[in-house]
């Protein structure tokens, strides 16, 4: 076996082992979001002297905000299918949508706390919107390291093409930005709707 | 420009701290002088620093651990000492730097000794006990190591620059808010938690993968050795438990930083929440400690009684129960908090409980060492040491569990007493087991065994000195964390304790001296066949220390005991028919370069210097970016240069060195029918 056999056989099976230790990092985040989940269900009635939710929550701006990423959901995985065909060219015009849209969504969230923060909202006010800025703000920053994963990744697939890790990195980024889009429905869930109930 | 950084922040208020600052920096200078005078910067950097591969990163994290056991134990020291002469006086300690004491003892411990100490002894062992060549993930475990050096460097440097934490190890607010904490002692333990606790979480992840996907042919699941087993257990444990510890630090980071309110006593916080989020991470945390110790001692048990594990099975599923049954405690922990009766009875029977599976053990090991040929190598000591001191800890515990006797003795020195009793016996006693049993896999010779039985009498002694005049001193009222007391009572029981500190120093100074004297007589006491003790499991069939890729070719597993088996087939040490390319993961400068990215956030964070929050945020990213995009990680280790060391080390073991395994074989009618379990 020449060398080079032997170092892509050796890829093949690491790559294999860095996929299943993604979907583990994924559980471990999770847990992240569990349990700032239930901090916000502890402390969301507790809104001291400060707004209340039904006062805060613009159900309309949530929902084109859930639009948004779930539609950039949908475009990734048109990136993936256009990968497994081998498109590169196509791979990167479907990450450039999925950035914009996501970056669209971070957009919509950071004019909705800047809007919260104006009306007397901000997180420092209450236990109630401490859990709030702090569970949707997570998960802000998540999708804003997703949307830096999309640069580079885009990068990667210009420069190098869509070798065998290339392939790997943008499935688990994948992985990533789908588990981004279950969390917010769990948000929209949980925080929103029986936020203006 | 530097935040909340002034002069002030020295150590000038008090000479005790002022000489522990001192000690603290000229051990820094002393270590960089030496570094300097050995010449030995460039391959301490390219040899050791950069390295990924597991047996050096394990050696790392080992050496992390017993230096930070010497700077806890002197904390012990310090309480112990203060606790015996200040009777209706102040002693020699001012209660605000009694309370940094105490409370950088128990982070030390935990979070600096216990767990580089396990994660070190897992990472040499069992990559090579599975007959793999490497961990899954070789870099992030050189991630994983430098984040938890520099939540360590967060805690030393807290005694030169500033106070550490006042508010224990746990750090209850409002206590730890910023109302009541306002300096940056909460902080430092806040930023030293969150930055080791990434990196364990990191190595949690690289295990479960490591012992998921990398195990050798043939080796299933029930063939595991119990240390791998216990490593699969606590490495999930540790995925499902230290996301808990990431989410409360920072929750209270941001309440003391920002105003939040999660923790606060006005504003909507619920402090309550704290204490529930801490213990969700916090108990299963005990397990994390002490299931990895459980595993070496069935593999110390087994080999020094000459017979196969009693009741590997129930060992495995008692190990499993545990894992599982540390999620449903937690609430034990504040049972004064006022949940309703039922509550806390579920709790308490949920408790009593996990004493089940213990218990299974504990015979399962006592059956083992029946009608063994037991040999008292140190490591064996301290493991009968352990199985009667733990005992005690666990029927202290049952009674706890109790809620009625739990709001009697709740932050008593009585609880302090048993969960010593559950941690040096169940955790450190283990880890010293491992440390004497494994040496010489890590370095090729042997530790001195005499100096091992010294240190094992002086912290047996010490142990039961220091601590059970500390259950007496809980049943006659005296709480926790006491700077001085009024009782003339107490006195005696403290002197005793005291007594008994210094006997542990006496273990300490036994372990540095065996270390010593073995490094210094390490030729005569050199383990030639990589089998010092007659092992049984697959970490003895490479060489002593292992060759970079540990098995030249993967060896193919029957049964339990794998190694012992192939002993006995006569198919160990026989050179394989052809030598194969192997592929290694290349050194990386990454790692250490974001450990000390997450030391200058942490500290940049607590003394709010932000623009070097941001500069180092912002080049952690960089760093990791790099590595994302580099397809060039690996290297090819040419067939040629293994059959090179591999030819080398079989030429130096001559048939008189290898073990009789006569001994070992089905014995014939005429001696008797063989016992069950001795083959």
């Amino acid at each position: 076996m020449s060398v080079a056999t032997v170092l892509e056989e050796e890829e093949t099976r690491s790559l294999e082992a860095r996929e299943f230790g993604f979907w583990v990092y994924l559980m471990t985040d999770a847990i992240i979001f569990a349990l700032l989940f239930a901090t916000y269900v502890v402390l969301s009635k507790n809104s001291a002297a400060g707004p209340t939710s039904n006062e805060l929550f613009d159900l309309r701006h949530t929902a084109v905000e859930t639009a948004l990423l779930l539609l950039s959901s949908l475009t990734f995985g048109m990136a993936t299918i256009a990968m497994t065909a081998g498109r590169a060219g196509r791979v990167v015009l479907w990450l450039i949508v999925t950035l914009a849209l996501g970056l669209g969504f971070l957009a919509m969230e950071l004019l909705e706390f800047h809007g919260m923060i104006a009306k007397g909202g901000g997180p420092e006010v209450s236990g109630f919107l401490s859990a709030f800025f702090t569970l949707v703000g997570t998960h802000g920053l998540h999708v804003a390291f997703g949307a830096l994963g999309i640069v580079v990744m885009t990068g990667q697939v210009l420069i190098k093409g869509l070798t065998l890790p290339v392939r790997s990195r943008l499935i688990r980024l994948g992985l990533f930005w789908h588990f981004l889009d279950i969390v917010w429905i769990g948000i929209f869930s949980v925080i929103y709707l029986p936020g203006v109930m | 420009m530097l935040g909340r950084l002034t002069v002030d922040a020295l150590p000038f208020y008090s000479w005790v701290a002022m000489g522990g600052a001192a000690v603290t920096v000229g051990g820094g200078i002393a270590v960089f002088l030496l570094i300097t005078y050995l010449r030995a910067w460039k391959v301490l950097w390219t040899d050791w620093l950069t390295s990924v591969d597991h047996k050096k990163i394990g050696i790392m994290y080992v050496v992390l651990a017993l230096v930070m056991l010497v700077r806890g134990f002197v904390d012990a020291l310090m309480m112990r000492a203060q606790q015996a002469i200040a009777l209706n006086s102040e002693g020699y300690l001012p209660p605000e730097h009694f309370e940094q004491i105490f409370s950088s003892h128990g982070t030390i411990m935990i979070f600096f000794v216990a767990m580089p100490f396990l994660t070190g002894l897992i990472n040499i062992i069992v990559p090579q006990q599975i007959g793999a060549r490497d961990v899954a993930f070789p870099f992030l475990n050189s991630v994983s190591l430098w984040l938890t050096a520099a939540g360590a460097a967060l805690v030393l440097v807290s005694l030169v620059v500033g106070k550490f934490s006042q508010a224990g190890w746990t750090g209850y607010p409002p206590y730890s808010g910023i109302e009541y904490s306002p300096g940056v002692g909460v902080d430092y333990w806040l930023w030293a938690l969150i930055v080791s606790g990434i990196g364990s979480t990191l190595a949690g992840i690289n295990f479960i993968v490591t012992i998921v996907k990398n195990r050798c042919p043939g080796m299933t699941y029930m063939r595991m050795p119990l240390f791998t087993w216990t490593t699969l257990c606590i490495s999930v444990l540790i995925a499902f438990a230290f996301p808990g510890l990431t989410v409360v630090a920072a929750e209270l980071t941001l309440d003391r930083t920002l105003g939040f309110h999660f923790f606060t006593n006005g504003d909507g916080g619920n402090m309550m929440m704290f204490a529930n989020l801490l213990w969700i991470w916090g108990h299963p945390e005990v397990y994390i400690l002490i299931l990895p110790a459980f595993g070496i001692f069935s593999e110390v048990v087994a080999t020094f009684s000459r017979k196969r594990l009693f009741g590997y099975t129930s060992l495995v599923y008692a190990t499993a129960c545990i894992a599982l049954l540390s999620f449903t405690v937690w609430l034990h922990h504040f049972f004064t908090m006022g949940s309703s009766s039922n509550v806390n009875a579920v709790f308490g029977i949920a408790t009593m409980i996990i004493a089940v599976p213990t218990g299974v053990k504990i015979f399962d090991w006592l059956f083992t060492l029946y009608r063994g040929r037991i040999e008292f190598h140190p490591s064996m000591v301290y493991t009968i040491g352990f199985m009667v001191t733990f005992v005690i800890g666990g029927v202290t515990g049952v009674l706890l569990a109790l809620p009625p006797a739990d709001y009697l003795m709740h932050n008593s020195t009585f609880l302090v007493a048993h969960f010593h009793n559950m941690l040096i016996p169940g955790a450190l006693f283990g880890y010293f087991a491992g440390l004497n049993y494994w040496f010489p896999k890590a370095f090729g010779f042997k530790l001195d065994a005499k100096w091992g039985i010294r240190s094992f009498w002086c912290w047996f002694i010490g142990f039961y000195l220091a601590f059970m005049p500390l259950y007496v001193l809980g049943f006659m009222g005296m709480s926790r964390r006491m700077e001085h007391y009024a009782d003339p009572n107490w006195q005696p029981y403290l002197v005793v304790a005291a007594i008994g500190a210094l006997c542990v120093l006496a273990g300490i100074a036994c372990i540095a001296i065996q270390l010593y004297v073995s490094a210094k007589t390490w030729g005569s006491a050199r383990d030639i066949t990589g089998d010092p003790w007659n092992g049984r499991t697959l970490e003895w069939a490479t060489s002593s220390p292992a060759a970079p890729y540990n098995f030249a070719v993967l060896p193919e597993v029957h049964g339990l005991d794998a190694f012992h088996d192939m002993k006995l087939a006569g198919e160990a040490y026989r050179p394989p028919q052809k030598y194969e390319d192997i592929v290694m993961p290349k050194s990386t400068w990454i790692g250490p370069v974001l450990g000390a990215l997450a030391f200058g956030l942490g500290f940049a964070f607590v003394w709010y210097i932000w623009w070097l929050v941001a500069l180092c945020f912002v080049l952690s990213l960089v760093c990791v970016g790099i590595r994302a995009c580099d397809d060039d990680t690996d290297f090819v280790l040419p067939a040629a240069e293994v059959a090179r060391i591999e030819t080398e080390r079989l030429a130096q073991i001559s048939p008189a060195d290898l073990h009789d395994m006569r001994d070992f074989l089905p014995r014939g009618a005429a001696s008797g029918a063989p016992l069950p379990g001795t083959v």
